[in-house]
């Protein structure tokens, strides 16, 4: 056993901590404001996110764990996870988590030749951006009772109902959409996987305004909206066994450990530069304690991190999902305690919003509003803590439990 | 980056879960913890024979070589097993302090007696007014020609009443903190078990104008604070490995427990109360375990490990005291009783924590590394 990187990884390393560091003194002051999430809001975080994407197409790294044939170099997983901690370390924005980490491998496993041909290419290049057609008004932790409908219609599938927390909707020109085909069937049978056009007749896109303002969300309705057959991923009724996969894909979550320890070297400077009553803040033992005790978590933490990368690397992490969940619930709720702690040893200043001269320029108390959300998101932290009760402890599941 | 055991140290896991299967089921320990001795003299002999007791040491002192990482794996089995013996004292305590400060003579005796099971060892360290820390221990060795004499009182030596040896921290005038080398049986030396919630064997040592030869210590004088430490980083580490296996183990048999009880017609794991109650167990254990190996692997590759030591420690003090409180509750009645394996874990969780320092101190240890160093390169 050994956690030791190769100097070739090393060297890469090396690379995307330079080209990210660089290319980031050129991000906007709100770049960080709201994690990776938030560059969809305002239009000059967005034109960045649209510049770091050209930027990483070029190096060849946008997509660089696919394969050759679709602008990949088939990078090995570790190497992505490296890549990925830096991206996440620096905070850039740029990659299309929905099309690059989600649809893409999708459309890999299920698509036809056409279809990849047609779809994978654009990803792959950053052509395009993707959002995620998911959630309902009444199918939230419950997804598979969804009720939007495509109903059959020649060659067609007409499709009406309202889809919503759609994240970055509003700078999206696609969706994957997962609909209900059959309507005579309940939950998870009789839905289908299609690729959508935010462009086509019959779809309508409204903002949803997050706690602190931003753009993040939206609610997306289809009314008669016609979706050609050609568009549906896999075979037709078929779309939440596709979509199991679609949720399962890149889940090391390294990165986000490589983000909270980004945030705790701010916190350690802050504490170690900042004065309350003429004391420096390091100077108070509750503040050590709980600075002592969130970097043995995130250390920890990462340290699972890279289980998860290694069960993927080595082709075992079907057989324990348990684990990316528990990444999944850690990482958010170790955030969310970096946030919760900073704000408390910050003060009353640690309310101040999107202010230059605001602590840490206000990064911890957007943190703190936008963490929550990524704590509900993806799967809820409670809905990851069913699956590690079953997954992970083999605890009966029993009806009515999804 | 590789990630997976190596084959032998898998044949060395499955071979200690196997002995414990066999040798040293929980009534076994309940039994052992109702003797004065508190451990078995044959099954300390079957795990010397077993290789286990000299393990860490080096070919030519008697021991295996093993990596530290070994020696984990050991660990984690004693604490699925729960198993009452002197190994911590003995092997990882006085024999890393014998390791790191002993002369060439006391290495060749000591370690390899150690190594073969004939030697049981315990460190006299605490006193009733000391921390974790070394400035408050008062005990004096007053110089006496070319020896010392020792008088005072030292508290939760653990394994002081069935060894044959102990270690010493006592202040050896201007020099400061030693370590000295007291054969158990001195008639100045008298030696009280305490009553002690892990029935571990945590003894009061009372020493009576005991004299000791400059040649019986372990390093020069005023050495003793920093073989401490060094001795000290590991062993946190050695004591993580034993909670992060009482971790999996506890989970293991709460898991079970709660798909075997049935209430309001179901399973109790079936329920979310539960379930979610497992989940953080879960998680608390895996992000343990996992930091336990990272830190092994750095002990084995000669990297800076200190801090991470700390942090490891620190996360399995509070993972094990929250995994055995959620799995007697979740056991109900039955896992309040003496009789019942997962009150074995319960009653260990604060003298595990409290093994090489506590909670605080390990998250103060890691806050003052930071404040001096950061947190080191990405």
């Amino acid at each position: 056993m050994d956690y030791k990187l190769t100097d070739e990884e090393l060297a890469l390393k090396k690379m995307y901590n330079e080209f990210f560091r660089e290319e980031m003194k050129k991000a906007p002051l709100k770049t960080l404001k709201g994690g990776l999430e938030g560059s969809y809001s305002s239009d000059e975080v967005w034109e960045f996110t649209k510049y770091m994407r050209k930027k990483l197409v070029e190096k060849g790294w946008y997509v660089q764990h696919w394969p050759k044939e679709y602008g990949g170099r088939d990078a090995p997983l570790n190497e992505q996870m490296i890549f990925n901690e830096s991206l996440a370390y620096f905070g850039a924005p740029g990659i299309d988590g929905f099309g690059v980490g989600m649809f893409g491998p999708t459309l890999m496993l299920y698509a036809t030749e056409e279809q990849k041909k047609r779809l994978l290419l654009p990803i792959g290049k950053g052509e395009v951006q993707y959002c995620q057609g998911w959630s309902e008004p009444n199918a939230g932790s419950d997804l598979a009772s969804l009720n939007t409908l495509a109903i059959k219609d020649g060659e067609y599938y007409v499709v009406n109902g309202q889809k919503i927390w759609i994240t970055g909707g509003h700078r999206a020109d696609h969706m994957f959409l997962l609909a209900r085909t059959n309507p005579a069937e309940k939950r998870g049978r009789g839905l289908s996987v299609f690729n959508v056009d935010l462009f086509w007749p019959g779809i309508e896109i409204r903002p949803i305004k997050y706690m602190n303002g931003a753009h993040i969300y939206n609610e997306v309705f289809f009314t008669d909206c016609r979706i050609h057959e050609s568009e549906r991923i896999g075979p037709e009724n078929q779309g939440w066994a596709i979509t199991r996969d679609t949720m399962n894909f890149e889940r090391s979550g390294a990165g986000a450990f490589a983000r909270a320890r980004r945030e705790l070297e701010h916190v350690l400077e802050y504490v170690k530069t900042t004065k309350r009553n003429g004391k420096y803040l390091w100077e108070d033992p509750l503040v050590r304690q709980k600075l002592g005790k969130l970097y043995s978590e995130m250390e920890a933490g990462r340290a699972m991190a890279y289980k998860v990368a290694w069960l993927q690397r080595v082709g075992n992490l079907r057989f324990s999902p348990a684990v990316a969940s528990e990444g999944k619930v850690f990482s958010t709720e170790l955030m969310q305690r970096i946030a919760d702690f900073a704000i408390e040893i910050m003060g009353l200043p640690g309310n101040l919003e999107d202010l230059e001269s605001a602590p840490l320029q206000g990064a911890m108390i957007g943190s703190y509003q936008t963490i929550i959300g990524s704590i509900i998101c993806a799967g809820s932290n409670e809905i990851q803590r069913n699956i590690i009760a079953w997954v992970g402890c083999g605890l009966p599941r029993l009806k009515g439990q999804g | 980056m590789d990630l997976d055991f190596s084959s032998e140290q898998t044949m060395l896991r499955d071979s200690a879960a196997k002995f414990f299967a066999n040798e040293c089921n929980y009534e076994e320990v309940k039994h052992i913890e109702e003797t004065d001795q508190g451990y078995s003299p044959k099954l300390w002999q079957k795990i010397a024979e077993l290789g286990w007791t000299g393990l860490l040491f080096p070919e030519n002192y008697g021991g295996y070589g093993g990596s530290f990482l070994d020696l984990v794996i050991i660990f984690e089995e004693i604490g699925k097993a729960c198993f009452p013996s002197p190994f911590f004292s003995t092997i990882v305590q006085c024999g890393l302090l014998i390791l790191e400060g002993g002369t060439e003579e006391q290495k060749n005796d000591l370690l390899s007696r150690i190594a073969d099971g004939s030697l049981i060892m315990s460190l006299a360290q605490y006193e009733a007014e000391t921390d974790y820390t070394y400035e408050s221990i008062t005990m004096k060795a007053e110089q006496k020609g070319d020896a010392y004499v020792l008088n005072g009182t030292k508290m939760f030596a653990m394994d002081a009443n069935i060894a044959d040896k102990l270690i010493v921290a006592a202040h050896a005038g201007a020099a400061g903190l030693s370590l000295f080398l007291v054969d158990a049986d001195h008639p100045g030396v008298s030696i009280t078990k305490l009553p002690y919630v892990s029935a571990e064997n945590a003894c009061e040592v009372i020493f009576k104008d005991v004299e000791v030869g400059s040649n019986d210590m372990i390093g020069a004088p005023g050495d003793g604070a920093s073989l401490l430490d060094k001795m000290y980083d590991k062993a946190a580490v050695a004591k993580a490995a034993e909670m992060s296996g009482g971790c999996e183990r506890a989970i293991g048999l709460t898991a079970k427990y709660a798909r075997e009880r049935v209430q309001y017609g179901n399973p109790i794991g079936g329920y979310q109360a539960i379930q979610h109650f497992m989940s953080n167990m879960l998680i608390a254990a895996d992000t343990c375990s996992n930091y336990l190996y990272k830190v092994a692997c750095m002990i084995d590759e000669g990297d800076d490990f200190s801090r991470d030591a700390s942090g490891l420690k620190a996360v399995a003090n509070e993972a094990y005291r929250f995994v055995t409180e959620r799995a007697v509750k979740i056991h109900g009645g039955i896992g309040t009783t003496r009789e019942a394996d997962i009150a074995l874990f319960y009653r260990r969780a604060h003298p595990f924590s409290m093994m090489c320092g506590s909670t605080a101190y390990h998250y103060e240890k890691v806050a003052q590394s930071l404040l001096k160093d950061g947190l080191g390169a990405f």
